[in-house]
């Protein structure tokens, strides 16, 4: 295989999951008990063999800078490649368009010698085998390949979205950025392949035009003068982007299903080891419906819920609907239901939190 | 090499002949414990937690399993750029070379080792035993006393005293002699296999012993006595919590059903003493609306629709619907059918069982499933 890089792109990630992004990145929101949602798309760039993989950033990376560390429980602390994390190079804001963040880091292009380059995003819940685009990119002889899913989530709209349309060739015909899509549509899921050296000449170009601040941009105007192939992901694919689709696809992982694509048919999801002990279930404990991570004691009834490591729940404690966060405490009698308790926060013995339509978050370390 | 206060020899060659079919393929160390660790993880995660940064492993019987599991140490921080985790199997030289004798020649033969980090003590453990400690208190002791040797020791019933290494000690927990099993055991005061030697002493004891013909090149045995003899300052370290050695299907057993107790003895969960082992990258364990999960250790990467109670499960493990598990131990990746019963039974890593067996006695005594046969053990 011809040598490929990876990127992360997380420069123009939004900040809209309430409390659970206020101090930290949106690629760093922890999912699935014991991950963050980065960890889907970097765990995929290692499975493909992709072993040099920078992450762009431009705010609120103390926790993924903690998270990702040296890039070892990715197989990315290497000599040759590795992981590379990109803070902004100046402190200067740039509010908009990732355009910059690809210049500032050109040298990491041109250094890295790669023939490919793939680009996603980090708040994808998938698991997709880059080798299969590549190859589809390779076979059409297309110049830049974008990666698209058909929307079937009902709940989309409302958002806004990257749709693109495709003729019958597969070629993209239009990209419309920033538009609520319509059931059915094919949302293009800002992942994609091209030459590196194309996307060298991309980026220097829209700099020095100043006609365009992001590469979907830029690509978007491209549309005729680029074979622009649209590659069709089939599988399961996450749409994330306010707090009730973070609780609605949380709460899609109790299907076994479901868990089986993202966890088991490919290769595995990657993420900072803790060295929990196994989850403890006491003599009254009432589990139902629920993933569970290690360094759990269960005294109390978790329900149709998702503990991640090291939560505590008491005896009578009662768990419903709700997605509880690393070393949270329930204690003794206290319920909890229709919430999303972020790390650390501790209720305390008979208290009630509840919500009664949509999903409430309890911001960090906060006592109840 | 820069010189080293203190490294440990680890010896990690024991086949676990009483643990059956368990060590066909791997030695005893490598045995999987308590849902997600192998036997071997305690004292790793002793030594990396006592700040014991230099650790050589012995092995010998079924090597593969437990070198690929160690590997380069990095799951208990013992990936070192100087010292941290290596494995010391047999070798041949130019003058040819043998198999390990005994726990004495099988440090013997790695003197060279121990020399290149010219250390002044030498901690000497075994990978077969269950426990947390912190080795560099007894190592504090051990200086304080200004000790040839010093031997952990445990109070052990009396009634079982005889199954064990006892010490004899005078009030200054001077060791006076040193019983092997003995019939009428004159103290209770058994050994845990868990030595410190001043580097000076030990390389002479360990010489000597190999010059003699008629020894058996171990520890208990032959250099403890021969210390003894020579009136050299053996000293007792008393330790007071969990030890176990997992010897037989029996022990193993019965250490695993004491981490289901509401405050076990030996914790697991400590965040200042990790307990650290290679981890296989398993989501969180799913519990399925028909399940029922109670008094019991479940790993990640579990999938659990029927019934399990007073069991420990290792990761990867299927549980189908309507089957029932009690008083078990099931290792990594065993599936399990449908209406399946399991009851005081220990299965083997990889099993797979199929709808409707029936597996286990209900007269307590222990069934290990392994190899695809049914081993009945009596209690």
């Amino acid at each position: 295989m011809k040598k490929v890089v990876g990127v992360i792109n997380l420069v123009d990630e939004n900040n809209d999951l309430s409390e659970l992004t206020r101090h930290r990145s949106f690629a760093s929101v922890p999912f699935a008990g014991r991950y963050r949602l980065i960890d889907f798309s970097l765990s995929s760039m290692t499975n493909a063999g992709i072993n040099t993989v920078a992450v762009f950033t431009r705010e609120k990376y103390r926790s993924l800078l903690d998270h990702l560390g040296s890039g070892k429980e990715w197989d990315l602390d290497r000599h040759q490649g590795g992981l590379f994390f990109q803070p902004p190079a100046s402190d200067e804001r740039v509010t908009n368009g990732d355009i910059r963040s690809f210049h500032e880091n050109i040298s990491f292009f041109k250094r890295s010698l790669s023939h490919y380059v793939v680009v996603t995003n980090g708040k994808l819940v998938w698991n997709v085998d880059f080798h299969n685009v590549i190859d589809e990119h390779e076979e059409t002889g297309a110049d830049i390949t974008l990666v698209y899913k058909p929307c079937d989530d009902p709940y989309v709209s409302g958002n806004t979205y990257n749709v693109l349309h495709t003729n019958e060739e597969d070629r993209v015909e239009r990209l419309n950025l920033d538009v609520e899509p319509l059931p059915g549509d094919d949302v293009y899921l800002n992942t994609f392949v091209m030459k590196s050296s194309l996307l060298i000449s991309i980026v220097e170009e829209a700099v020095e035009t100043g006609k365009y601040k992001s590469i979907n941009e830029a690509i978007a105007a491209s549309l005729s003068r680029y074979h622009v192939h649209g590659c069709h992901f089939g599988g399961y694919v996450s749409f994330i982007d306010n707090v009730q689709s973070y609780y609605r696809y949380s709460m899609e992982l109790l299907d076994p299903n479901v868990t089986q694509e993202l966890f088991y048919n490919k290769g595995p999801i990657y993420t900072k080891v803790k060295h929990e002990a196994p989850a403890k279930y006491d003599e009254s404990s009432t589990v139902v419906n629920s993933l569970i991570a290690n360094g759990c004691t269960v005294s109390g009834t978790v329900e149709n819920s998702i503990l991640f490591r090291g939560v505590k729940v008491g005896k009578g404690a009662v768990i419903r609907n709700s997605i509880i966060m690393q070393k949270c405490e329930i204690s003794e009698g206290a319920i909890v239901e229709n919430v999303i308790l972020d790390k650390d926060v501790s209720v305390s013995p008979h208290e009630k939190v509840t919500s009664e339509d949509e999903p409430r978050v309890i911001a960090k370390s906060t006592v109840l | 090499m820069s010189k080293k206060r203190c490294v440990a020899m680890l010896l990690a060659g024991g086949q676990g002949t009483r643990l059956g079919k368990l060590t066909t393929r791997l030695a005893k160390p490598a045995v999987p414990f308590g849902g997600k660790y192998r036997i071997i993880d305690f004292t790793l995660s002793n030594c990396s937690n006592s700040n014991i940064d230099t650790v050589g492993v012995l092995t010998q019987y079924q090597p593969y399993i437990l070198n690929s599991y160690i590997g380069i140490g990095s799951a208990w921080d013992l990936d070192r750029k100087n010292g941290g985790v290596s494995v010391l199997p047999p070798f041949l030289g130019q003058k040819g070379g043998e198999w390990y004798k005994g726990t004495a020649n099988a440090i013997y033969q790695n003197m060279y080792y121990l020399r290149q980090y010219d250390p002044e003590y030498v901690l000497v453990i075994s990978g077969d035993h269950i426990y947390r400690m912190d080795y560099s208190e007894m190592l504090d002791y051990h200086e304080e006393q200004g000790a040839d040797a010093t031997i952990a020791v445990l109070e052990v019933p009396w009634n079982e005293a005889n199954r064990f290494g006892i010490m004899n000690t005078d009030e200054e927990n001077r060791i006076v002699e040193f019983q092997e099993k003995p019939e009428e055991p004159k103290t209770n005061l058994a050994s845990m296999g868990v030595y410190i030697f001043s580097w000076k002493a030990l390389e002479k004891y360990l010489t000597e012993d190999e010059a003699n013909p008629d020894s058996s090149n171990d520890f208990g045995k032959d250099i403890i006595p021969a210390m003894i003899e020579d009136q050299k300052k053996l000293y007792a370290y008393s330790f007071s919590g969990y030890w176990k050695d997992v010897g037989t299907l029996q022990s193993l057993w019965e250490a695993n059903m004491d981490l289901l107790d509401d405050d076990p003895d030996l914790i697991l969960n400590d965040p200042s003493w990790r307990i650290y082992s290679v981890n296989p990258n398993q989501p969180p364990q799913y519990i399925a609306p028909q399940a029922n999960v109670s008094r019991s250790l479940v790993n990640e990467g579990c999938v659990v629709y029927g019934e399990v109670y007073r069991s420990v499960l290792f990761y990867g493990v299927h549980v189908g619907l309507g089957t029932t598990i009690k008083n078990s131990i099931i290792m990594p990746d065993v599936k399990i059918g449908a209406n399946v019963k399991i009851e005081n039974a220990i299965i083997e890593s990889g099993t797979v069982i199929e709808d409707g067996m029936e597996l286990g006695n209900k007269d307590g005594s222990i069934s290990l499933i392994a190899d695809g046969e049914i081993v009945s053990v009596p209690k």
